[in-house]
């Protein structure tokens, strides 16, 4: 096992406003981490700064020893939290678009998954539902045969039934040696995917823990501690 | 296999339980092999490290074992399997009396009781 994310005193402002204050944070491989906190908390900001779209205002961040650039992003999977492709695209030159893209990606796993979930490979993305789209971007995240997923939000728009298989698709999908980050508010829907989780609050890591710690030490859910701990 | 996990506890524990109850009642018989652990993980919904940690723990309980190349398979002992259907017996009934109990129902009532329902269907 070794380090795949690590984070040192990594800090981020927006102006004024501070997202990321000085977090320290080290992922291993082979674990499916949820990140997990209220709106507002860091969340995108700390996949952003992972996958090089920002840079850290102060600290460091590695994805696999290097700082985030190029040679690291051929490596990394990311999903936005909104669906990045152009609107006139159909699922097939969506397809074609991340083969050309991507040495990784795998048109076969991405094909098997766009008949199972009954996807039109003819269909634009602009007359796809939220829910498609959503489902389309996950199949080409995790067709990748990345060393590591970032996946902001990937079950928001999409019904309980759906989500099912998306998680299936997700444990399915990654490989021993990889790992997954994923970052949601629907704790309880993930929680028994995963294999530990990361609560951020107001740009900290107020907590880095293994599910199955919590619920035996606890007693509880992390979908309850989550509750209990963010309570408005 | 319908798979459902209580909050209140570990998954892996759950998964555990889940799995020798399969074990004890026969769905995976003496000597079957069991599905691979990402089969298992993506079937339950759950991530595979938990899936391995419960395999470990039957095991470690002599209630499976595992050859290098081939995988898991259902122990072959099959009074090893009776002695664990036993246990988990045993420990339903403490509940049953201990619920009874709770209910005014002393060990000779709740007997009774049980006595009365022989014939009826479940």
């Amino acid at each position: 096992m070794s380090t795949i994310l690590e984070c040192k005193a990594l800090t981020k402002r927006y102006g004024a406003k501070e997202a990321l204050g000085g977090i320290d944070l080290t992922l291993e491989t082979g674990r499916i981490v949820g990140l997990l906190g209220p709106n507002g908390s860091g969340k995108t900001t700390l996949i952003k700064l992972a996958c090089g779209l920002l840079t850290p205002t102060a600290g460091e961040i590695r994805i696999m020893g290097e700082k985030p650039s190029k040679t690291t992003n051929a490596a990394v999977s990311y999903l936005p939290e909104r669906i990045a492709l152009p609107l006139w695209m159909t699922a097939a030159q969506a397809m074609d678009f991340y083969g050309d893209f991507f040495a990784d990606f795998r048109r076969d796993a991405a094909e098997d998954m766009l008949g199972k979930l009954n996807m039109e490979r003819t269909q634009t993305i602009r007359t796809m539902s939220k829910g498609t789209r959503e489902k389309l971007q996950l199949i080409l995240t995790m067709s990748r045969a990345a060393e590591l997923y970032l996946l902001d939000e990937p079950i928001g728009g999409v019904d309980p039934a759906t989500r099912d298989y998306i998680l299936k698709t997700i444990l399915t999908n990654y490989s021993e040696n990889s790992t997954v980050l994923i970052s949601t508010h629907l704790i309880a829907d993930v929680e028994q995917a995963l294999d530990e989780v990361v609560f951020l609050r107001e740009g900290a890591v107020m907590l880095h823990e293994s599910v199955d710690a919590i619920r035996e030490e606890k007693g509880k859910s992390v979908d309850e501690l989550f509750r209990e701990v963010f309570a408005c | 296999m319908d798979w459902t996990f209580r909050a209140d506890a570990p998954i892996y524990t759950q998964l555990y339980e889940q799995l020798t109850l399969s074990i004890v009642a026969g769905a995976y018989a003496p000597g079957e092999r069991l599905p691979a652990v990402r089969e298992l993980a993506v079937d339950a919904g759950v991530n595979p490290n938990t899936v391995q940690r419960a395999l470990s723990e039957l095991e470690r309980d002599g209630l499976v074992f595992s050859q290098r190349t081939a995988g898991r398979f259902v122990t072959e002992d099959a009074g090893r399997i009776e002695q664990e259907r036993r246990e988990i017996a045993r420990t339903r009934a403490g509940e049953f009396l201990a619920a009874m109990e709770r209910l005014g129902y002393d060990r000779e009532a709740a007997l009774a009781l049980l006595e009365e329902m022989k014939g009826e269907e479940t």
